[in-house]
């Protein structure tokens, strides 16, 4: 009996530690070029070293059982009589439980850390006096936000390509442009079908929605060019739209915006 | 009680087509339909494997070069449609259910015999008009889904039958839905008890609970659509002033549940093999009980995790979050139980239990990955991306499907009175589960890195990968060669298997195979323990 415990801590033990070192040391994830990146990328970690442990054991406590338990060529008769056990369902009901529950007070800490609670906990005001509605993504902000940030964009989507206005400078581009470590503000709708606007890189994703303005902030943190991809279905190009988001340093930024700024008419 | 055990056979004998022709007839009874059911719902499996085929073809390389690209959308959204529609719900549901539950339940037919047909034969016409509509001016092409604005915005013809289509096959799903409630609680033989009822009847009366409460809602929301597509109305179009997310939250109003009729039956189907081929009772039975009707009723409150970067609100953001992370716990223990089922048995490792093994495995890894998909910060970034399409392939094909193809070697004896041989079964078995694996675990990486879903070109990055996925898939479509020969050969000249080839303890095996037309040839047998494995009863034998 001893034994038979000791075999089982060691396999235990040899599961977890096959699991920690898989998470930490395979990287299944794109660069980190956001704010958001480096909080994702934890949370990623955690639940995939959890969900290694349970399918490695899961996996292994299946292809025991057949060869532990297969019937040999020269038994007759069945297995032991055992309908159940409760002190195991309880166990089994209480500890993915508690599992279930951890995760999803770690993913609302994630998700507070990504900018994604804050109209919940700050701007209940906001929200009655709004006249009209903005359906919020992640790390949204209010509209007050909207016009103070110097780098607000208003981006719409229509089939097949993004197009990025900078109300500032008073010119539309079909590149987006943004300098590195600033907090940037989208307002995005679409021209016509649903689109969604994704950069992997970033780990952010929103969907832009005819007739439904959505807001999308982002602080980039690692100059380079991006991949910006639709990731709904708007038609048939649906595979080629997509446009590239070049993050540079502010001196390159700003070299870029003042080429080209266009007067404002004054009517 | 009322209702007698024995249904009217009105059914005029005389008119009745013997032999193979009564397949193709408008019979009454349950044992043809669940036939009629399986064998409809495979060729519709070979459509669709075909079209997915196709769509692996093509992401075979990373421009678009094999179809247009309007084609492929199409072929996507019939792929979708015909696997959920037209194969997976109607076998796991229609064909398992309608063959095995008057056995299970001690009656000689389902309760009503004719809306049974009615429902089958909705479904042959429906599916052969979907695939039609391809020759008209192109079928439905905005996905399985149908999102507005695009499915208002592309050819009218192609989406309007698409919706008459998923009309008619959610009737005859509804149809079922209500025959089963019926058959299960009214029709149950004297003396029989619920908690007496072998699993698959709890996953039957579960499943059908979520088809006659949700599917509703997806066809009144399909008819608000052919209205905006066909009559201008503004419901979902906002050039109208309509709200498209509104749409979003009826449509998965079904279409989540729509995942738990998929899968539910299938957990009762590996709950029934499983005991037989293991020879020890199933475990925890009445906690398997509480655990499909606490996913019945989780699974109602958490459509809107399909919605996490459309226009949804924080504390909704919350909320479904939560609702689903918690699904895991009575799915979790349905599979500890299984796990529990086969220690200390007596395994006999054949193609019926190598295929429930594959899918336990395979559903743990899509399990896994589904509680990962319910965090709303994770999900943001992997959300409509091939991380989600690995993952509810790992559910329905390395779930479902391999459940529907262990049920198949287990009754193929039951409803042929021939054995399927083992050896080409487990040929099958392991060129699925490596093809399976082999198409769909690379997408999660896909998907991770920047590969959205529904695309026809892509980065060429992620050609290779894609390469090895397009390969599994090969393997998947090689792998049901064997299947179809073996079919063929047993079905011809198979060994004979008896009546009760896996000394079976639930009531379908107390009859002749294959089963007389009323079932049995006297009163139907009181099965009080279907799962008295290793008590003296089965010993006996």
């Amino acid at each position: 009996m001893l034994n038979k415990n000791i075999y089982l801590i060691l396999i235990i033990s040899l599961v977890f530690a096959v699991s920690f070192w898989i998470g930490f040391n395979v990287n299944l994830l794109p660069a980190e070029a956001s704010i958001n990146a480096p909080i994702y990328d934890e949370l990623f970690k955690i639940l995939f070293i959890i969900g290694l442990i349970i399918f490695i054991g899961m996996t292994i406590a299946v292809i025991y059982s057949l060869f532990k338990f297969r019937k040999r060529n020269d038994q007759i008769g069945d297995g032991i009589a055992l309908e159940g056990n409760l002190s195991l369902e309880i166990i089994w009901t209480i500890i993915p439980s508690i599992i279930v529950l951890l995760i999803g007070l770690y993913s609302y800490n994630i998700y507070d850390r990504m900018g994604g609670m804050k109209e919940l906990n700050h701007n209940h005001e906001m929200m009655s006096s709004n006249t009209e509605k903005i359906w919020a993504g992640i790390s949204q902000t209010s509209d007050n936000e909207l016009a103070i940030n110097n780098l607000s964009i208003e981006v719409s989507a229509m089939q097949f390509a993004f197009l990025f206005n900078y109300p500032k400078g008073n010119f539309i581009s079909g590149e987006l442009h943004v300098p590195v470590d600033q907090k940037v503000s989208m307002k995005m709708e679409s021209k016509d079908v649903i689109h969604a606007f994704w950069v992997p890189e970033f780990r952010i994703k929103q969907d832009i929605i005819p007739g439904q303005p959505t807001i999308l902030n982002f602080t980039p943190t690692k100059v380079g060019k991006y991949p910006i991809i639709c990731a709904e279905l708007c038609g048939p190009y649906h595979g080629g739209m997509r446009a590239s988001i070049i993050v540079e340093k502010e001196s390159d930024y700003n070299e870029w915006f003042n080429k080209n700024k266009k007067p404002e008419v004054n009517l | 009680m009322t209702i007698s055990i024995d249904p009217q056979k009105t059914n005029n004998e005389s008119f009745q087509p013997k032999g193979w022709l009564r397949y193709f007839s408008f019979s009454l009874d349950h044992k043809v339909i669940g036939i009629q059911y399986l064998v409809c719902g495979f060729l519709f499996y070979l459509i669709g494997g075909t079209l997915a085929s196709a769509i692996r073809i093509e992401l075979a390389s990373p421009m678009s070069d094999f179809m247009p690209r309007d084609v492929y959308n199409q072929v996507l959204t019939l792929h979708g449609t015909i696997m959920i529609f037209l194969w997976i719900v109607p076998v796991v549901n229609g064909a398992f259910g309608n063959y095995l539950i008057p056995f299970y339940v001690g009656a000689r037919d389902m309760a009503f015999p004719r809306l049974n047909a009615v429902a089958f034969w909705l479904i042959p016409p429906s599916g052969l008009m979907l695939v039609a509509s391809y020759f008209v001016e192109g079928a439905a092409q905005a996905g399985w889904t149908a999102y507005p604005p695009l499915s208002i915005t592309t050819p009218q013809s192609g989406q309007i039958i698409w919706i008459l289509s998923v009309l008619l096959l959610g009737g005859s799903s509804i149809f079922g839905g209500i025959n089963f409630i019926a058959t299960i609680i009214k029709l149950r033989r004297p003396g029989l008890k619920l908690m007496q009822l072998p699993m698959y009847c709890w996953a039957m009366l579960g499943t059908s609970l979520l088809v006659v409460l949700s599917t509703p809602v997806l066809a009144g929301t399909l008819i608000l659509l052919s209205f905006d597509i066909i009559a201008n109305t503004g419901f979902f179009n906002p050039v109208l002033g309509g709200n498209v997310v509104v749409y979003q939250h009826l449509f998965w109003f079904y279409s989540h549940p729509a995942v738990y009729i998929m899968v539910l039956p299938a957990f009762g189907l590996v709950s029934e093999i499983l005991p037989v081929h293991a020879r020890k009772p199933l475990f925890g039975y009445t906690t398997m009980v509480f655990s499909i009707m606490g996913i019945v009723v989780l699974g109602l409150v958490v459509w809107a995790h399909h919605m996490f970067t459309s226009g949804t609100p924080p504390w909704m953001r919350l909320f479904f979050t939560i609702a689903t992370a918690f699904i895991a716990v009575p799915t979790g223990i349905k599979f500890f139980n299984w796990v529990a089922t086969l220690w200390g048995g007596k395994i006999s490792i054949n193609s019926a239990m190598l295929f429930s093994c594959g899918f336990i495995i395979n559903f743990v890894f899509g399990g896994i990955t589904g509680v990962a998909l319910a965090q709303v910060p994770f999900d943001i970034h992997v959300h409509d991306t091939y991380f989600v399409v690995a993952h509810f392939h790992y559910i329905v094909y390395g779930g479902t499907v391999f459940i529907i193809f262990s049920s198949i070697y287990h009754w193929f004896p039951k409803v042929t009175g021939k054995m399927l041989n083992e050896k080409i079964g487990i040929l099958h078995f392991i060129i699925t589960f490596i093809g399976f694996n082999l198409c769909f675990a690379p997408q999660h990486w896909l998907g991770l890195n920047g590969m959205p879903r529904r695309v026809a070109e892509y980065d060429p990055q992620f050609q290779f990968v894609n390469q090895i996925s397009s390969l599994g898939a090969l393997l998947m479509a090689i792998s049901t060669i064997p299947f179809l020969i073996n079919v063929f050969l047993s079905v011809r000249n198979g060994k004979d298997a008896g009546d009760n080839p896996w000394n079976a303890l639930t009531p379908e095996w107390l009859t002749s195979s294959p089963p007389p037309v009323e079932n049995w040839e006297g009163e139907a047998p009181l099965v009080e323990e279907p799962y008295g494995y290793g008590k003296k009863i089965s010993e006996q034998k």
